[in-house]
């Protein structure tokens, strides 16, 4: 059996020699960008069926170490050898001769293509297409990912797109498969799938290279782990043998403190900021979902968590919430006692809500405009930004530094583009810009999705410090564990319906997952959401 | 007789109105289907014919004219490929400069061959199958750009859904990201697929110079290759489609000399609208299924790729 120690590096730190020969040695890569060192002298090494994680947080340089080691990007010093030889990796070609598949995070495929296209796409040498359509035939069956070569892509599930990545590396015996942030958009079901077939790809020699920043899964999955922090390796470790939590310190190189939120007491006496009676909107488009009969209401210093599976309604409840669908009656929605179901986004604004749409690019911000002018996009009226209809660039730009500062966005600035930051900084902006014109409603969708561990808990805190200050708060999430952190109360959404919310000491997961599955959950004695007279 | 000799007429003046934009809608075709929207195809066709016609005046080679008119057009395109593709010039801009460009450049090379005479390109016509009545001239006794156009349609055609290379064309024109991160050189097959495109449009461009009307007139090739453009969309990025269209905005066309000649009292500005109200009807028809849309369009067209992104 392997050991779990350090690698053989040559002058390491002087431990003994492994058994097996490690299959792939980087020795000292570094990566320079413009504006950033991605990777500064970074070593790692794997041996032939190991599971190594690469963990960091967004920006750490994961992502540019395996673009390295797939030859998409070329390593400004630093050696990289296989099976003890020294190899310079030209192109992704290059990389798939040696034996090295890539399954990478915005999965690589052809969505008006065939699997088998988008499989033959991934051979080196097209005389390979020859009898391909067994071949993935065989190799889907014998790994148990069930694809069907002929089907278009378009109409794949994202798990299904996976595993066309995953047959296209398969197709070319990998020696060394990496997977980047392979599960972020995976039901749990299917991470399950995922982990058996890796892992019996590792017990038939395959080495993996796991990239994640979601640590339970590296706990479980991963024998050794790699470290990174601002482009270098912080630590080397056998996860099995760490805490999430020590992981994630190193990870973020400070220590995690587990979110404050004061339990109010009082949330039943405290007057209701957001009351939603019996909200019905049917969806505008081709497969959305109607929303039947929602209703909840949220006291200040309150914070609602709505869970479920995407597209049970989310999308349209958050619409409805933002005034981007108006309802038919204006009762439907009150806003600090006062109607506002008919009005729309921004005179909802105006009434102190504020919101934070799910998808960052094109939604949340505006790719293109800078940073300065996505804070005043959504804060002109609250902030004042731009009295009389002329911008005030001035205090414009000040807002957008207040973001920056107050919420630790890495940026060059307010007048760096939207583009130009990670998902997580970007997140951190756009969630900052709404807390910071201090809304008493605040709806905010997958607050943290695909956010690393450091940038979440700093999102969750400053979530939980706003409805301390007395805000009312909506937190809809795919993620349990967010919401049961997060809420005080708790109501799942499935098929345009919200079951009633129920105080989050008092469900069990059991419970919330019958009813994200659609399974009406035995009624509670009464049905808490009704409106307050 | 009578009958059979109008049938054969209008059929002849179907397939010459049609050619070229089967030619040209062809090139579009491929240079679409990698992601590139190269609008200039009205200036490509022209800078072809007017080079077409004076290499054919010069050395009195067809053959070497058409050759000439292939690489004018590849060369109009090579400008639009250098700034659309290295220089990431907007492709929508660009494309309407180049037409504009190749009208004004047609025009300027072509002041001294105005008026001067040029022998048609020779009909092919296969010993004993072209007397045949009515289908002899149709379907032997074209000239060798009649069967271009269809030899290339279905090597287009075949191309596209069969050989690895265009399995790797069409993947770019879907997602030129992927495409990048499996290690296909983006920019590469889109220079060759625009090339190619320029190419087949100077050879439409030949078309009306040495065949439909030969001689060189200012501006004479008049819109069609915006019929092609729109012919493109018409056939939904679809080779077999292209056929279709092509023949059907080639019919309307000489429909619209017919209804004049018969005395139809219909202006023969509607039926000249009819191939552009047919496209934007498809258009609308097609839109109706994004699924549709979404699996023939290529996703990427007439976005610029930033390999360094």
């Amino acid at each position: 059996m392997r050991q779990d120690s350090e690698a053989a590096e040559p002058g390491a730190r002087g431990q003994t020699p492994l058994p097996a020969a490690p299959l792939l040695e980087l020795d000292s890569i570094v990566k320079r960008f413009p504006m950033t060192v991605a990777n500064d002298g970074v070593s790692l090494s794997i041996r032939p069926g190991e599971i190594h994680a690469l963990l960091g947080e967004n920006g750490a340089g994961k992502s540019t170490l395996v673009k390295i080691i797939y030859g998409v990007l070329h390593p400004d010093a630093g050696e990289i050898r296989w099976n003890g030889e020294r190899v310079s990796i030209l192109n992704p070609a290059a990389a798939r001769a040696l034996g090295i598949g890539m399954v990478f995070q915005h999965f690589s495929v052809f969505e008006a293509l065939t699997v088998a296209e988008n499989v033959a796409l991934g051979l080196n040498d097209p005389q390979q297409r020859k009898g391909l359509r067994d071949r993935i035939a065989k190799i889907s069956e014998d790994y148990g990912l069930k694809l069907d070569p002929d089907a278009t892509v378009l109409h794949l599930s994202v798990g299904e797109r996976q595993r066309v990545e995953i047959v296209r590396c398969l197709l070319q015996n990998p020696k060394l498969l990496i997977m980047d942030e392979p599960t972020s958009v995976l039901t749990p079901q299917e991470i399950e799938r995922l982990f058996a077939t890796l892992r019996r790809l590792a017990s038939e020699g395959c080495a993996i290279l796991y990239i994640s920043h979601k640590l339970e899964e590296i706990r479980s999955l991963c024998e050794r782990a790699t470290i990174l922090r601002q482009g270098k390796v912080v630590a080397e470790c056998d996860p099995r043998q760490e805490t999430a939590k020590h992981l994630a310190e190193l990870m973020i190189g400070t220590a995690l403190r587990p979110p404050y939120h004061l339990q109010e007491e009082s949330a039943e006496t405290a007057p209701a900021r957001l009351v939603v009676d019996r909200l019905s909107v049917k969806s505008d488009r081709a497969f959305g979902v109607d929303l039947d009969g929602i209703s909840f209401s949220v006291a200040a210093g309150e914070v609602l968590g709505i869970a479920g599976i995407a597209g049970n309604g989310q999308n349209e409840l958050m619409a409805a919430l933002s005034g981007e669908t108006a309802a038919d009656r204006a009762e439907t929605i009150v806003i600090d006692g006062k109607p506002a179901g008919t009005l729309g986004p921004a005179e909802r604004r105006e009434r102190g809500a504020c919101f934070v749409p799910e998808e960052r690019h094109g939604h949340g911000a505006v790719k293109d405009m800078t940073l300065s002018e996505n804070a005043l996009l959504s804060a002109y009226r609250t902030k004042g930004l731009a009295p009389g209809g002329l911008i005030n660039m001035g205090s414009t730009i000040r807002f957008a530094a207040e973001i920056i500062k107050g919420f630790a966005v890495r940026s060059d600035g307010p007048a760096a583009e939207a583009r130009s930051l990670s998902g997580g900084n970007l997140q951190r902006f756009i969630v900052g810009r709404e807390i910071l014109q201090q809304p008493g409603i605040l709806v905010v969708a997958q607050p943290t999705w695909g956010l690393d561990a450091g940038a979440a808990a700093a999102i969750r805190q400053a979530l939980l410090d706003l409805a301390d200050k007395g805000a009312a708060v909506v937190v809809i999430s795919q993620d349990l564990d967010e919401l049961i952190e997060m809420a005080d109360q708790i109501a799942v959404i499935a098929n345009g319906r919200l079951s009633p919310p129920r105080p989050v000491a008092e469900v069990t997961i059991e419970e919330l997952g019958l009813l994200m599955g659609g399974v009406a959950a035995p009624l509670p004695q009464e049905r808490r959401n009704a409106v307050p007279a | 007789m009578n009958e059979f000799a109008l049938i054969t007429s209008v059929a002849l003046s179907v397939i010459s109105a049609s050619t070229p934009l089967l030619l040209a809608a062809t090139g579009e075709l491929v240079t679409e289907k990698s992601g590139v929207l190269n609008l200039g195809v009205e200036g490509m066709m022209l800078v072809g014919a007017i080079v077409g016609f004076a290499v054919t005046l010069g050395t009195g080679s067809a053959v070497l004219g058409v050759c000439a008119a292939a690489l004018a057009g590849a060369a109009m395109a090579l400008v639009f490929a250098v700034l659309t593709l290295t220089l990431l010039a907007n492709q929508v801009a660009t494309g309407l400069a180049l037409t504009i460009f190749g009208i004004g450049l047609s025009a300027l090379i072509g002041s001294g061959y105005v008026g001067q005479p040029l022998q048609p390109l020779p009909k092919l016509a296969v010993p004993g199958l072209s007397t045949l009545p009515v289908v002899g001239p149709i379907l032997f006794g074209q000239d060798a750009l009649v069967y271009l156009s269809f030899a290339a349609l279905i090597a287009v055609s075949w191309f596209l859904r069969r050989s690895h290379a265009g399995l790797i064309l069409r993947a770019v024109g879907d997602s030129h990201d992927a495409a990048h991160a499996i290690g296909y050189g983006v920019i590469k097959v889109r220079y060759l697929a625009t090339l190619f495109g320029g190419a087949m449009c100077g050879i439409a461009g030949a078309y009306f110079s040495l065949a439909y009307t030969p001689m060189w007139a200012e501006n004479m090739t008049s819109g069609r290759g915006w019929i092609a453009l729109a012919l493109v969309v018409f056939a939904t990025w679809r080779p077999a489609r292209l056929l279709l269209g092509a023949y059907l905005f080639g019919g309307i066309t000489i429909l619209q000399l017919h209804i004049q000649g018969f005395g139809i009292p219909v202006p023969s500005q509607f039926v000249s609208m009819l191939p552009y109200l047919a496209t934007i009807v498809v258009l609308v028809a097609i839109s109706s299924d994004r699924t549709r849309v979404r699996l023939n369009t290529p996703a990427c067209l007439g976005r610029a790729f930033n390999a360094a992104g």
